[in-house]
């Protein structure tokens, strides 16, 4: 079992003649997802090894019964890009592309939650199910194996780093989501969670975060109070100092808000095993494992 | 990208808001020019630069005549400006706004910026303007009033009216005072800022509403469709190191520490900073190389690493996912031997090809310590350097 993606997606890229659009499209099937199209403008009627390439999403939607799709388009065009997927009918959209203005991102975020579309990102890696082997993003695949932990990040290389501990030490993963580290995301750790919660598929979760909002804060209480399932937690930046931009536009302390020591202290207030250190993320949910066992 | 006070001004003009009529200055002779020109008895010099706090600092001063303007501006123009925000070096004072000076009548504050909690911006009004806001917020939060802003639409009227009357603004100036609310909100929207702050928004004793201050960010994310705004980069107020990562593509923060990092992914570079102080070392740098990083960028960051004199070690950590380990050893290995690197240098590869890239470093003839993973590679290069 799986959360968001898994035997029963049926995906598309949008951007797919682009340079990133075609390399992850194509890694992405040789992992074993069904890709059934993609999408570029002007592009319609050729294809991408074998892939056929529409002008718009709804034709491609008719033609191929697509229900998921994958967003490489610049960061100027993502918004129109997922408003036509949303317009289009596509069940779940996950949004790769990075660098897009904060005030498209709660247009985009508006636009889906009112047409009731689930998105994943933007500025994310995408979101995997190893057992169904169904990978929509950019992960590499083979740090991946089946199993039962759910991994929920804002990070894209420090969720490999998790997983591959995670794996290392046998600990498989019924689905991981990177959920992008800007300020206006689709899917939330709340929203993680909750369907984690609910997967049969998944015993534990880890949860990682980063400086930055109250986002943690939240989805530490929402542990507390829903989630019974183990939840070990990680925050990246205890060293960033306040009122810079780590890289992502999301990870910045602001007015002393936001800051990795807090978001610890919620997390722990909240029952979650948190690890101190980035190097036991695997071990930390190998004690908590054992801890319930 | 901050904007100065006298830019945002001219961002707020080109939106219909109102303003103190100003002139920017370089000089004294500027200065006298500019005080006869606005032709104002009473008129303020104020600083130009970047950093919050002027005010207390001395960085603003009343005039009431040409001489005293130019010796207000002397005092600022070529010297250090030393506030609460820039630390203990302060920022250098290149030029001056100088602005006719106004019957004020009340002093409110008003700001917008994204919330993240609700996902759109929100307008924040306080009837305490001049003060310090982040007091407020602390001693007296309910003095802040907060309105959403829909981010097609911008601020409905109904917001801008309840705005208006919790701040208990006189009837006389209650309809500018919901224009100007509305007019910042719709600013906001199309400049793409990502905080707006006017401390202070004041009414006048004939009832006029302006924006007596005026600070400005814009989302970096959006100066690819704000080419007008891109123009007004001030490249002099910015960390001159940060300034060229941000040219060659990198994401880069100056720290206190020694150990210098390179790292791809900003999460994955947090992690490696928080480890080094876990295993008693100081980080000297937050540096992102990106997913897809050359060999011409590699040696960019270690340039801009090596720059900082305080450091004595270097740490790379790489995860491999789109970016290759062979393509970044090789790159490792060209910019030490460019460099002529002499510190300790620790590198950790894993992901795509890190059997390859592991063999690039090996054979390099380089004195480079390989490490296996994160505590690993943090211990060697805490002990290397200490």
């Amino acid at each position: 079992m799986s959360i968001l993606v898994g035997k029963e997606t049926r995906l598309i890229t949008q951007g797919i003649t682009g340079e990133y659009g075609r390399l992850h499209t194509l890694a992405c099937r040789e992992y074993g997802t069904n890709i059934v199209g993609g999408v570029t403008p002007g592009r319609g009627g050729s294809d991408v090894e074998g892939i056929p390439v529409y002008d718009t999403v709804s034709e491609a939607r008719e033609k191929t019964g697509a229900n998921a799709t994958m967003i490489f388009v610049p960061a100027a065009f993502a918004a129109d890009a997922v408003e036509e997927a949303a317009d289009a009918g596509l069940e779940l959209i996950v949004c790769i592309t990075e660098g897009i203005p904060a005030l498209d991102e709660a247009r985009m975020k508006r636009l889906v939650t009112a047409a009731g579309v689930r998105m994943i990102g933007p500025n994310c890696p995408g979101i995997i199910s190893p057992g169904e082997q169904c990978k929509v993003g950019i992960m590499p695949g083979f740090i991946h194996a089946p199993g039962k932990i759910g991994v929920v990040s804002r990070s894209g290389t420090l969720t490999y780093e998790a997983v591959w501990q995670l794996t290392e030490l046998g600990l498989g993963q019924s689905t991981c989501i990177g959920i992008g580290g800007d300020p206006v995301i689709g899917t939330t750790h709340i929203d993680a969670l909750k369907l984690f919660q609910e997967d049969d598929g998944t015993d534990a979760i880890l949860m990682m975060g980063e400086i930055g909002g109250t986002a943690e804060e939240e989805a530490s209480q929402f542990v507390k109070d829903h989630v019974t399932k183990p939840v070990v937690g990680f925050v990246a930046g205890r060293t960033a100092p306040p009122g810079k931009r780590m890289g992502h536009a999301g990870a910045i302390i602001a007015g002393g808000k936001g800051t990795a020591i807090e978001k610890m202290e919620a997390m722990r207030a909240a029952g979650i095993a948190v690890a101190e250190s980035p190097a036991d993320l695997g071990s930390t949910m190998a004690e908590a494992l054992a801890a319930r066992a | 990208m901050k904007l100065h006070e006298f830019q945002a001004k001219e961002r707020f003009r080109a939106h219909g808001l109102p303003t103190p009529r100003g002139i920017v200055a370089y000089d004294a002779d500027g200065v006298r020019a500019a005080y006869a020109e606005l032709g104002s008895e009473l008129a303020v010099v104020k600083a130009q630069i970047h950093a919050g706090g002027r005010g207390k600092a001395g960085g603003v001063k009343l005039v009431r005549s040409a001489d005293e303007a130019a010796e207000a501006a002397e005092g600022m123009l070529g010297k250090p400006l030393i506030t609460i925000q820039n630390g203990p070096d302060g920022t250098m004072v290149r030029k001056v706004l100088v602005e006719e000076g106004l019957p004020i009548a009340k002093e409110y504050y008003a700001a917008i910026t994204l919330d993240r909690r609700l996902e759109v911006p929100v307008l924040m009004v306080s009837a305490e303007g001049g003060m310090d806001i982040e007091e407020v917020a602390e001693s007296n939060p309910e003095a802040i009033l907060r309105e959403p802003i829909d981010p097609v639409r911008g601020l409905p009227d109904f917001r801008a009216r309840r705005a208006v009357y919790g701040l208990g603004v006189p009837k006389a100036q209650a309809r500018a005072f919901a224009a100007a609310l509305r007019g910042l909100a719709q600013a906001f929207l199309a400049d793409d800022a990502s905080l707006m702050e006017v401390n202070p928004l004041v009414t006048t004793t004939d009832d006029r509403v302006i924006c007596l201050d005026g600070k400005m960010t814009i989302d970096d994310s959006a100066l690819m469709r704000h080419k007008d705004l891109l123009a007004m980069r001030d490249e002099d107020e910015e960390d001159a190191t940060e300034v060229r990562a941000r040219k060659a593509g990198l994401s880069y923060v100056n720290l206190d520490g020694n150990i210098g990092c390179l790292v791809n992914g900003a999460g994955l570079a947090m992690a490696t900073m928080d480890i080094i102080k876990l295993h008693g070392g100081e980080p000297s740098n937050f540096l992102d190389v990106g997913g897809s990083a050359s060999t011409e960028q590699v040696t960019t960051a270690f340039k801009i690493i090596l720059e900082d004199p305080a450091v004595k070690g270097i740490l790379v950590n790489i995860f491999g996912g789109i970016m290759r380990c062979d393509v970044v050893a090789q790159g490792v290995v060209d910019a030490t031997k460019a460099l002529g690197l002499e510190c300790p240098l620790v590198v950790r590869l894993h992901g795509t090809n890190m059997e390859q890239g592991r063999e690039i470093l090996a054979n390099s003839g380089l004195s480079i310590t390989a490490a296996v993973d994160m505590r690993d590679a943090a211990t060697k290069i805490v002990e290397a350097v200490s």
